[in-house]
């Protein structure tokens, strides 16, 4: 592989070349074997300042990103909303050229407005992480989903995977749509009607709002969390509605595949979108998910914050 | 290959059958100098230093009728130099026996030049344990040490200037057949 990494930022996979997508992937399998060594740690980004700045509540991605520098050696300053002088009245810009002024070298970055990252990449020599804006990308979350997809089935390339939720919030569905396309993957959408509008398919994907004629077909069904905290209550009746109509219930894990893989990007809502007994089964990924992001995660850092 | 020059200034050193002698006569040293070989590993830095690993493994397998381990030592990730360089180094995932307490790991690489790389294995081997003791060993030993390092074992010394750049060559690395140069500026 003779690829040369050039990017200080990673704003989203919509810009990212296959190419650039599979040295990130690569790359994370050689992060992945630091956490099985004794010393789970490696001196590549000694010296190295790190910010989390997370301007939207966040535990598990922030721990992800935080436990990731550790691991790499760099010092780690979290900051969130609460804490954060945005709280008074400063603005974004401000924060963040204050946080330049502290010589940080890659700032990454949680805001609730899709472009806050883009917007900052632009203007600061920082590098720049997305950790989620808005319902723009979630990059690092589509990266460690294609690369435990890629780890547990060996390929990306001609798989189906079905994404079943609340798609028009959501980040992590638009990153993921990106990345499963440029590696070769099939991808289909599925939710009620007023989540998942037609839109979409400008993008290369099929849409149904019909789960149980497209369960069958699913090499790796990838379930998103219906969040709450983004929509007002007219996009669907209720959560006993969608659960019987979208949710993915022991009865209708029935259909799929034996070797489907089951995905969620956490945190799950157990009787909601998926029933415990099939998070907890043995076709579920969801925690290898966890661990993957690590590694990807300790891969983007290393890249990004490496030439910065 | 990016170093790869005009033709005319690169001077062959070894060919395929100077390669195989040389690594066949240190697989004879580290034979002596370990007679517990069962417990010794041969940690390759990718990619050429472990095909060469696996190449010494094999004289002493045929030597000896000892299947001695074998690993794989990134140092990508534990170089000094990351912020300094415009071009970020590969990082490979490592692969050695645990535990290694006790054992001897021997550090396999096609070029010893300034020890960096060397200084590099030695700590992410650190980061696996602790072993009972580390030796080197390498193809071609170019000088021009900048820290206190020196191979236990060398295939073949080679006197060259700062700024001459030494090429090795391997039939699974590199697809061609197994060759030295020096290349002159």
């Amino acid at each position: 592989m003779s690829m040369r990494w050039n990017r200080k930022d990673l704003i989203g996979l919509r810009e990212l070349s296959t190419e650039e997508i599979n040295f990130i992937l690569e790359t994370a399998d050689a992060f992945k074997e630091v956490g099985t060594r004794e010393i789970k740690k490696v001196p590549a980004l000694r010296g190295k300042t790190l910010i989390n700045l997370f301007v939207e509540p966040s535990t598990r991605t922030r721990t992800s990103f935080e436990l990731a520098a550790h691991r790499l050696s760099a010092d780690v300053i979290n900051i969130s909303a609460t804490t954060s002088s945005l709280t008074k009245g400063e603005t974004l810009k401000d924060t963040a050229r204050n946080l330049e002024a502290l010589h940080a070298d890659v700032l990454v970055l949680r805001h609730s407005s899709a472009g806050a990252p883009q917007f900052l990449a632009q203007r600061l020599k920082t590098s720049v992480i997305n950790a989620g804006d808005g319902a723009h990308e979630h990059p690092t979350q589509a990266l460690l989903d294609l690369y435990t997809i890629r780890e547990k089935r060996g390929k990306i390339d001609n798989l189906h995977v079905v994404i079943i939720g609340d798609i028009l919030f959501s980040r992590v569905a638009r990153s993921n749509i990106f990345g499963l396309l440029k590696l070769g993957a099939k991808v289909t959408l599925v939710g009620p009607s007023t989540l998942v509008p037609r839109a979409f398919e400008k993008l290369g994907v099929s849409i149904s709002h019909k789960i149980d004629n497209i369960l069958p077909q699913a090499d790796v069904v990838n379930l998103l969390r219906i969040q709450h905290e983004r929509q007002r209550k007219e996009y669907f009746p209720g959560i006993g509605e969608y659960t019987r109509l979208f949710g993915l219930t022991k009865e209708r894990a029935k259909l799929l595949k034996p070797d489907c893989l089951i995905m969620h990007p956490g945190p799950i809502n157990r009787g909601v979108e998926i029933d415990s007994e099939v998070a907890d089964g043995p076709r579920s990924v969801i925690l290898d998910q966890v661990t993957n992001g690590l590694a990807v995660r300790m891969a983007v850092l290393y890249l990004c914050g490496g030439i910065a | 290959m990016k170093d790869r020059p005009s033709t005319s200034a690169a001077v062959p050193i070894m060919d395929a059958a100077a390669i195989h002698r040389a690594l066949r006569r240190i697989a004879h040293e580290i034979i002596e100098r370990n007679p517990d070989l069962k417990s010794t590993v041969l940690a390759g830095i990718p990619s050429r230093g472990a095909e060469i690993a696996q190449r010494i493994a094999e004289f002493i397998r045929a030597t000896d009728k000892i299947d001695i381990d074998t690993g794989v030592i990134d140092v990508a990730m534990h170089r000094d130099d990351v912020g300094t360089r415009s071009d970020l180094p590969m990082v490979h995932a490592s692969k050695l026996p645990t535990p290694l307490e006790g054992r001897t790991v021997i550090i396999v690489d096609d070029v010893l030049f300034t020890g960096r790389t060397v200084r590099a294995a030695m700590d992410a081997i650190s980061s696996f344990g602790r072993p009972a003791r580390i030796q080197l060993a390498a193809l071609i030993d170019r000088g021009h040490r900048e820290l206190p390092i020196r191979a236990d074992y060398v295939g073949k010394n080679l006197p060259t200037a700062p700024n001459e750049n030494v090429r090795v060559q391997l039939q699974q690395t590199d697809g061609q057949p197994d060759a030295v140069w020096i290349d002159k500026p």
